[in-house]
């Protein structure tokens, strides 16, 4: 086991098809034009001193030390910020240049620590190690001059300290906050000797840094440092692994001492993030060494017993027991289970495997069923399959983007920070989206139209701006005659046409001014590459599937997809949305998407299963519920998910589930669903097993373990285990070998392997003999059901409407620092910047209420009622509030409704109809909560849980 | 069940009467699960008030 060290090559990778030929040390090298001749010194193996150079910022030539001489050439350039030529000859060292290095050497360390032998960088300082490379013996300078070492630490941020003592001000981490992460916290402040970081508030803490670590990550010395490396040393080992956070996929090593993580440090090979990190991947990974883990399976009679500890055995015994005891009276359909998007492909392939071949019906759902199952309709209907088009690097030959319904900077940080770089190089931006996001205006970033559309109104904007492109003659006429189903388009052309899809039509729904529809419409269907990017407020909506077609028609009316630099991208909420659902976790399909009713694929499974499989589709998440409280459901099996926070309308989950005879609950903690369970199996975190996640560009990479199962098992084992006890063993020693079944019975999975996915770092599925190493764009030369497919759009108002009695709309998404229902990112520091949900409110809103910033206040719904704090913002528009589903104690979702899209039964979180008062207690249904989660986390012998 | 079923009908019925007909019987025999099937065979069954015309016609096709 070795600490990986990746090579900086100094500046970053040019791309020309002109090749540079030129001398560095007497040796010819051939570079790309536009390289720097560190870039390319380091190529040819030499190696340049440098601190201010990093190869993932531009040159920046401060530093001097990376000088060089140029044959008939006068002086010694920078040679960060000098490009090669054909024909130079480069010399790197000599007496000359070795000279000018130490005296520069010198002055930094004159107004320098000599504390390295205390640093928490020793070992692994780029201002010790260029010490060492020049030579330095001595500081002539001395160390009793004017100098910095007196500056006061800045340790406010719960994760690094900044200590500018030790900042030889390279401007590496304001670069980094700038050009990396697209922040632009950070300055230099001041000139000369006086020079410092700042920060532009009063601390780290207090500043607009989003904490994504790319300053730490660059900084050559101490001065920005992790306090888990200050706390433990450097670390001896790594590992890499993939984030087990949003959809992004960001690839990190895990650096190691022993079993225990040092710190989380992203990888500049990772095809996702490129070396770059957000604060929950970066940071926020103490929670799987949290108290809270539940590290002993347990049982109980009823959910009003406290929980009793159990053997393994017992416990799985026990479950399996109850689930063929309640399939003995009440049926085989009485049962069914949840695969969980944040666990890897190989234990929801398990999970659905178990339910179809053990169980032997197909009640298994995936909580994609309430995030991104509209996607999966909508563009297996109009392309074929049921995922996104492109590759996150597409982005980079985008003219345009449109964001719609997503909000980036939060949800999907990394590829954010990628978006907003193309957007300062001059990309175009479209934002639609009921609320003022982040991306509408930032630093050296302003959306070309910002169209705040009403909540629930997207099909009529996308309709309207589809009217453009027909009626102004902006159709793809001859990408359409070739690539698509005519006839449909022909349809669609005649229904989009329509007077009543016009923008001045629709205005007077969506609240968009026409002008700028129209505007935003001729500059998608003119801009060349126009990418379509977006979330979940497309989907959840009771139109959500709709829209995903509406976006789809678009696309193929303009020519926008099929190529680089385009296509229709879904932003997936969890780390493993695209997985759970490639794996067949859906009740109507197979890995691959596969209709159970299709009696040859389902041979395919039954000859490799060895059991007769159902051609019937199961029962969808909320429909299990609905069964339960019917009388027909009694027992389900959830590993990983927590569908009583997560799901809509609590109390009705609540109530399915509390009339279960058996749910069982594989996961790290006590969650909020597990109040309502009788087994719990303590499941494991990403760093405690091997298998592989799914990212929103279709990636597949590796989930390696760095440390042992804390509860002794892997989730695949458990999953295997109780399967052995409901009488289907399946036997698998690694989860390389259920990979192996997964590529064997799944076509676009036909040439996927660990050795693979280890030989090339991952691999964007469909990956087969067609395409041995993946397929980062989609539907090029031909869509995979054969012609694209225009589908009609009709706008339908969703049938949540605003009454006098509860006139506002609430719409509910996620921040930046926490995650999902916060199970992981609530037991970590990310509280400091999100401790409790809080509701945003218009100041006229707020005003007519007479709610003021800080204040408590109901928010009730036809549903339910909660209480939060009212934030005042202006990023809202009048009429519309908006909150978070992050902690348990708030509901969120009680507040939430029924209403779902019509073909995927996937919740419309982002239309509610509420009012909001202020109030001075807590809601009722708060009071029973607290006393619901006392009552059912008790451990016998053990203290209460219930974080 | 009811909003359910006219939520899809509502979606297939911008298509002539037979196609969307043969479209929502299609979606309820893929994505709908046998009990919930049976239960809107009974509804139908039973008079299938508040019905959209075109969930009743693709229901009456599921008997």
């Amino acid at each position: 086991m070795t600490l990986i060290q990746e090579t900086d090559f100094g500046t970053p990778c040019r791309v020309s098809e002109a090749l540079v030929v030129l001398e560095i040390d007497g040796k010819p090298v051939t570079v790309p034009a536009g390289t720097s001749i560190l870039r390319a010194a380091a190529e040819a193996g030499a190696k340049v001193p440098k601190l201010c150079a990093t190869d993932n910022l531009e040159a920046f030539g401060s530093c001097r030390l990376c000088l060089v001489e140029i044959e008939g050439r006068r002086g010694t350039p920078a040679s960060c910020t000098t490009l090669v030529e054909p024909g130079l000859k480069v010399r790197t060292q000599s007496p000359k240049l070795a000279k000018l290095r130490r005296g520069m050497m010198e002055l930094y360390i004159s107004d320098h620590p000599l504390d390295c032998l205390t640093c928490a960088a020793n070992g692994n300082c780029e201002l010790q190690d260029m010490a060492g490379m020049v030579g330095l013996r001595e500081v002539r300078y001395g160390y009793d001059g004017e100098n910095h070492l007196a500056a006061a630490k800045d340790e406010s941020n719960p994760y690094f300290t900044f200590d500018p003592a030790k900042c030889i001000v390279c401007s590496r981490c304001v670069r980094a906050c700038e050009e990396v992460q697209g922040t632009f916290a950070l300055t230099i402040d001041g000139r000369g000797f006086a020079s410092k970081v700042a920060t532009g508030g009063e601390n780290f803490l207090e500043s607009e840094c989003v904490s994504c670590g790319a300053c730490v990550q660059a900084c050559p010395t101490a001065t920005l440092i992790e306090k888990t490396v200050i706390e433990k040393g450097q670390a001896r080992h790594s590992v890499v692994t993939t984030c087990a956070y949003c959809g992004v996929g960001c690839a990190f090593k895990a650096e190691m001492q022993g079993t225990e993580v040092v710190r989380m440090v992203p990888y500049k090979d990772g095809k996702a993030n490129h070396g770059h990190s957000c604060v929950k991947g970066r940071f926020a990974w103490g929670y799987a060494t949290h108290k809270d883990r539940i590290l002993k399976p347990m049982v109980r009679a009823k959910i009003t017993d406290p929980w009793r500890e159990a053997t393994w055995d017992e416990a799985i015994g026990h479950a399996a027991s109850e689930f063929k005891r309640i399939q003995a009276k009440y049926g085989r359909e009485s049962i069914g289970g949840i695969t969980s998007s944040r666990c890897t492909d190989e234990e929801t392939y398990l999970v659905q495997k178990l339910v179809r071949a053990a169980f032997g019906n197909n009640n298994v759902d995936t909580c994609a069923r309430v995030c991104h199952s509209p996607t999966g309709y909508g563009l297996k209907t109009t392309f074929g399959t049921s995922a996104g088009t492109q590759d996150f690097d597409s982005v980079d030959e985008a003219n345009l983007m449109v964001v719609i319904g997503a909000n980036p900077t939060d949800a999907h940080p990394v590829f954010a920070s990628h978006m907003k770089r193309r957007l300062r190089e001059g990309v175009r931006l479209i934002v639609i989206d009921p609320r003022k996001i982040a991306l509408v205006k930032t630093p050296h970033v302003k959306a070309d139209y910002h169209l705040p559309l009403k909540p629930g109104t997207n099909v009529a904007i996308i309709n309207a701006m589809a009217h453009v492109v027909v009626t102004e003659g902006l159709v793809a006429e001859e990408f359409v005659k070739e690539r698509c189903d005519v006839a449909a388009f022909e349809q669609w052309r005649a229904f989009i046409a329509e007077p009543r899809n016009s923008p001045e039509a629709m205005e007077g729904i969506t609240g968009v001014s026409a002008a700028d529809v129209r505007a935003a419409a001729r500059l998608y269907a003119t801009a060349g590459n126009s990418a379509i990017y977006y979330g979940l407020g497309v989907t959840e909506h009771s139109q959500g599937s709709t829209m995903v077609m509406g976006m789809a028609n678009l696309a193929m009316a303009t020519g926008n997809i099929g190529r680089p630099g385009v296509g229709v991208n879904p932003l997936r909420g969890q780390n493993n949305v695209q997985g759970s659902c490639d794996m067949g976790s859906f009740p109507h399909e197979f890995s691959g998407y596969r209709h159970v009713s299709d009696d040859s694929v389902r041979a395919i499974f039954e000859e490799a299963w060895k059991v007769a499989l159902q051609a019937e589709p199961g029962l969808r998440i909320s429909n299990m519920l609905d069964a339960a409280t019917d009388g027909t459901f009694k027992g389900l099996y959830i590993q990983g998910e927590d569908i009583v926070q997560s799901d809509p309308n609590t109390k009705h989950i609540a109530a399915g589930l509390a009339s279960m005879e058996c749910v069982v609950i594989q996961d790290l903690f006590l969650n909020e669903t597990a109040s309502y369970a009788h087994v719990f199996l303590p499941g494991s975190s990403f760093l405690e097993k091997d298998g592989t996640f799914i990212n929103a560009e279709r990636r597949i990479s590796r989930v390696r373990k760095v440390m042992p199962p804390k509860a002794g098992m892997s989730d695949w084992e458990i999953t295997m285990a109780l399967s052995k006890a409901l009488g289907y063993p399946m036997v698998y020693n690694h989860p390389s070998e259920i990979m192996d079944e997964i590529a064997r019975l799944t076509p676009t999975f036909a040439g996927v392997t660990y050795e693979k996915l280890d030989r090339l770092g991952s691999v964007q599925w469909p990956c087969n003999e067609k395409a041995p190493e993946g397929t980062p764009v989609m539907h090029v030369g031909g869509f995979v059901r054969g012609k694209g497919r225009f589908m009609i759009t009709e706008f339908v108002p969703t049938d949540e409407r605003t009454t006098d009695r509860y006139p506002l709309i609430l719409t509910t998404g996620r921040i930046l620092s926490q995650y999902n229902v916060g199970a992981q990112t609530r037991r970590t520091d990310n509280n400091v910047w999100h401790d409790e949900d809080v509701l945003e409110i218009h100041p006229f809103d707020a005003e007519n209420r007479g709610i003021r910033d800080g204040d408590l206040v109901s928010l009730a719904s036809r549903a339910g009622d909660t209480t939060l704090h009212a934030r005042i913002s202006e990023r809202m528009q009048p009429g519309v509030v908006y909150t978070t589903f992050h902690h348990a104690m708030t509901g969120a979702n009680v507040v939430t409704t029924e209403f779902s899209d019509w073909a995927t039964s996937c919740p419309e979180y982002k239309v509610t109809a509420v009012q909001v008062r202020p109030v001075t207690r807590i809601s009722e249904w708060q009071r029973q909560y607290q006393e619901t989660r006392r009552l059912t986390t008790q451990i016998v012998g053990t203290t209460i849980h219930g974080t | 069940m009811v909003h359910m079923a006219n939520q899809i009908a509502i979606f297939f019925a911008s298509y002539p009467k037979e196609e969307a007909v043969a479209a929502v019987a299609d979606h309820l025999k893929k994505f709908w699960e046998k009990r919930m099937r049976k239960q809107i065979v009974e509804y139908v069954a039973k008079g299938g008030g508040g019905l959209h015309e075109v969930a009743l016609e693709a229901v009456r096709r599921l008997q």
